[in-house]
């Protein structure tokens, strides 16, 4: 992996990690140290997204993902509007690509969506100008989940390349696991996947990842074990195991994480079920990671927003100057350090 | 009027006929094949470097109408049949309402009457409505010109039901058309099982719930000894079980559409709606497998499943979006510039595939370019090449897996029962 050189975000949209080459993933890592940085000072805020508009337009109920981007946008000094809506009446109401087009009459600059359906954020990027930031669809991709996943693990274990994670729980409906084991393959992870086989979904092993029903194999050699929420309400009429059962053969408990690596990092997207998927002295233990992910979940958000706006922005420039002018590239962090910056009194160097 | 098509290569598989010379067309009929014809016609086409075949013959359409008029009428779908080139379709009944009545059938034939550019040959539903539960009246469906039965969109469930149906129809001498789908297995499915349903979060529909339904109709028309013609094949194995019912001796025909033999399921990648259709694509040893059944003979005819929709039924959400993709405008030209281009296929082949065979099977006197037939005739400039866009459908509907792309082979002209049904210039003569 050669990261020397200007790497640059060129996307108009951040969709998911399968599409992302190893070097932007690493870009937005760094761009997000940056901004960790940020959000540890008393005063939490810069100017980088002043003017713009951020609109959260949420299909599904979500409120850490919601309150997690609508944090790292004002943390960027954007405008923020939340728009919570139901997918029920998908059909009945106003379709989507016409929702964001009036969303982009709006003159918004970008849109963060969260979608109950697989494909809806690619589907609105190709029908809108705006930038489109995918908050999650379906069971395809959650891009952001993942590359804070993946921050937590750089951040706790100073690298991703070798290092192996177990991914535990509802793989076959988990938009966490697909971005996970694209983000993590790209950079070199060994990925494991673990879940009673109706719940792994056929050809993943094409995916690159390892494929066990056994939890303590899984876990043998992990460094980190990602364990996904479990929504036994789900009404799909898919297969589905029962709640004890599953507990018994795949929660994670102390007893079997005595068996695993003793620094093992235990990561949870959230909200979790206590005694459902892991225990409360899991969540709550020693190896657990799950608050700081949260925390980062915000620098790596406002990585996110920050290098698609800046491709945004580099795009227009491109089209007004003349062919001979060289296109701005404003390198992740030297706009913490603009003027505003001494107003916050801290300039940082990345 | 009387056309004299000139200098063409003429490509006719019924009779062996692959070779350069004139076609007159008197009266709406071929009154003449040779070389050096010397007529004094209306009108005059130069095909020098053109390649003419007997017009095509797409035994799987959608025409939408009655119903659906939003999607698609007889003027329209046919107005598009003739601009790729197809002069006789077979409608699917599956209309609102279903064509399962002699008096459905004669509404139908009316609006043909007044208004199609092309033949159009009707099926019948299988059973009343559609609903799978009550055979219609075969006997009375077939006096009123129905060829076939089929209640394509969906499959009989019921199999004491289907063996009825098959008894009957062998008994009227009506072809039977199975669509192949075992809906307790693809259940709410929208793309392939596999590697790309898993990838793209996409509920699958397994191969299982086509080819265990061709399994079963195959049974039970070898049963009953009815001739039976398995619709839109699209994988490996239902394939396999065709060749093998054909090895046995049974009369049974296949046919697949030109997105199987082109596209894969990668195609999904981005969730294009155009590339979601029933059965859906699947991997690339299936389209292989397809492929090699062409030229095997064991699929005998590609047919488009040209199933119009309207744009606010696609460009929805991807679970959502209709079934179905546009395919009378693109099925020669898709076809010539995959295989003829790359020297897989030969115009022979191609004439065969789109026109004689489906011909055979259902019976009609079409797909020849003999003096004294209907003529129905194509010319087609195998050089031209051309882009698939909106704006340039016949259709009502631009749902096209094809959008976009360049095609290599366009249809010059489509001369049906003897008059210019299309031409691709204003003064072309």
């Amino acid at each position: 992996m050669n990261m020397s050189r200007n790497p640059s975000w060129e996307r108009k949209d951040l969709l998911g990690l399968k599409e992302l080459s190893a070097e932007e993933i690493s870009l937005v890592l760094s761009t997000a140290e940056s901004f960790k940085e940020v959000i540890g000072r008393p005063i939490k805020k810069v100017p980088a997204l002043r003017g713009k508009t951020i609109v959260n337009l949420f299909y599904e109920p979500s409120t850490r993902t919601r309150i997690s981007f609508e944090i790292a946008a004002k943390r960027l000094s954007a405008d923020v509007i939340n728009i919570a809506t139901e997918t029920s009446s998908v059909r009945k109401g106003e379709t989507l690509i016409d929702t964001g087009r009036n969303i982009e009459a709006l003159k918004v600059d970008m849109i963060v969506m969260r979608h109950s359906y697989s494909g809806a954020a690619v589907m609105l990027a190709r029908h809108v100008g705006a930038s489109v930031v995918n908050a999650g669809d379906g069971w395809h991709e959650h891009p952001t989940q993942a590359l804070l996943d993946i921050f937590t693990l750089k951040e706790k274990l100073g690298r991703i390349e070798g290092i192996h994670v177990a991914i535990v729980g509802d793989i076959a409906h988990s938009r966490v696991a697909r971005s996970d084991i694209w983000g993590l393959t790209k950079l070199g992870a060994r990925v494991t996947v673990c879940a009673p086989s109706m719940l792994i979904p056929p050809c993943i092993g094409e995916m690159g990842v390892s494929v066990t029903h056994d939890l303590q194999e899984a876990l043998a050699e992990a460094d980190a074990v990602n364990v996904l929420r479990m929504q036994f309400e789900r009404d799909s009429g898919d297969a589905f195991p029962q709640q004890l059962e599953y507990f018994k053969n795949f929660g994670i408990t102390e007893e079997r994480l005595k068996k695993a690596k003793k620094n093992i990092i235990v990561m949870h997207p959230g909200p979790i079920n206590r005694g459902i998927e892991m225990s409360s002295e899991v969540a709550d233990g020693a190896n657990s990671v799950i608050l700081e992910q949260v925390t980062n979940g915000i620098a790596v958000r406002m990585a996110v927003l920050f290098l698609v706006s800046q491709a945004a922005e580099n795009r227009k420039t491109r089209r007004t100057k003349s062919a001979k002018t060289e296109s701005q590239v404003i390198a992740p962090g030297s706009l913490i350090g603009t003027p505003a910056n001494s107003l916050l009194g801290k300039p940082v160097n990345t | 009027m009387d056309i004299l098509i000139k200098n063409g290569h003429l490509i006719d598989p019924a009779a062996s006929v692959d070779a350069v010379a004139d076609i007159l067309v008197k009266d709406g009929v071929i009154a003449g094949v040779g070389t050096g014809i010397q007529e004094e016609a209306q009108k005059i086409i130069d095909a020098s470097g053109k390649v003419v075949l007997p017009g095509l013959v797409d035994m799987h359409v959608h025409l939408r109408e009655p119903g659906r008029e939003d999607k698609e009428t007889v003027a329209t779908g046919t107005k598009a049949a003739v601009k790729g080139g197809v002069t006789s379709v077979l409608a699917m009944p599956n209309t609102t309402p279903a064509i399962d009545s002699p008096e459905h059938l004669r509404m139908f034939q009316d609006i043909v009457r007044k208004t199609a550019s092309s033949h159009v040959f009707a099926a019948a539903a299988i059973t009343k409505g559609r609903a799978g539960a009550e055979l219609t009246d075969f006997a009375a469906l077939k006096a009123e010109g129905a060829l076939a039965v089929t209640d394509d969109g969906s499959s009989v469930d019921d199999d004491g039901l289907m063996e009825e149906a098959f008894r009957l129809a062998k008994k009227c001498g009506l072809l039977v058309i199975c669509h192949c789908e075992d809906k307790r297995l693809s259940q709410k499915g929208v793309i392939n099982l596999g590697l790309m349903s898993t990838e793209l979060g996409l509920r699958g529909i397994p191969k299982e719930a086509e080819y265990r339904r061709v399994e079963r109709d195959l049974s039970l028309a070898a049963k009953t000894g009815c001739p039976v013609h398995i619709a839109h094949v699209s994988c490996r194995e239902s394939v396999d079980l065709i060749a093998a019912a054909k090895k046995r001796g049974q009369p049974v025909t296949a046919e697949t559409a030109p997105h199987y033999l082109i596209f894969t399921d990668e195609a999904l990648e981005t969730y294009d709606p155009n590339f979601k259709m029933n059965p859906p694509l699947r991997t690339k040893a299936d389209r292989d497998a397809l492929r090699q059944a062409v030229k095997d003979g064991v699929i005998d005819t590609v047919a488009s499943d040209h199933a119009p929709h309207t744009e606010s039924e696609k460009d929805i959400e991807f679970d959502h979006a209709e079934f179905g993709v546009t395919g009378l405008e693109t099925e020669c030209a898709g076809l010539a510039s995959e295989f003829i281009a790359s020297d897989q296929m030969t115009w022979m082949e191609l004439a065969r595939l789109l026109s004689s065979a489906p011909a055979k099977i259902l019976g009609i006197d079409k797909g020849k370019l003999e003096a004294g037939r209907c003529a129905d005739i194509v010319v087609v400039d195998p050089g031209r090449e051309w882009v698939v866009t909106k704006a340039g459908f016949a259709s009502k509907s631009n749902n096209s897996p094809f959008l976009g792309r360049k095609l290599k082979g366009a249809v010059e002209c489509t001369i049906c029962a003897g008059k210019i049904a299309y031409t691709s210039k204003k003064n072309f003569s």
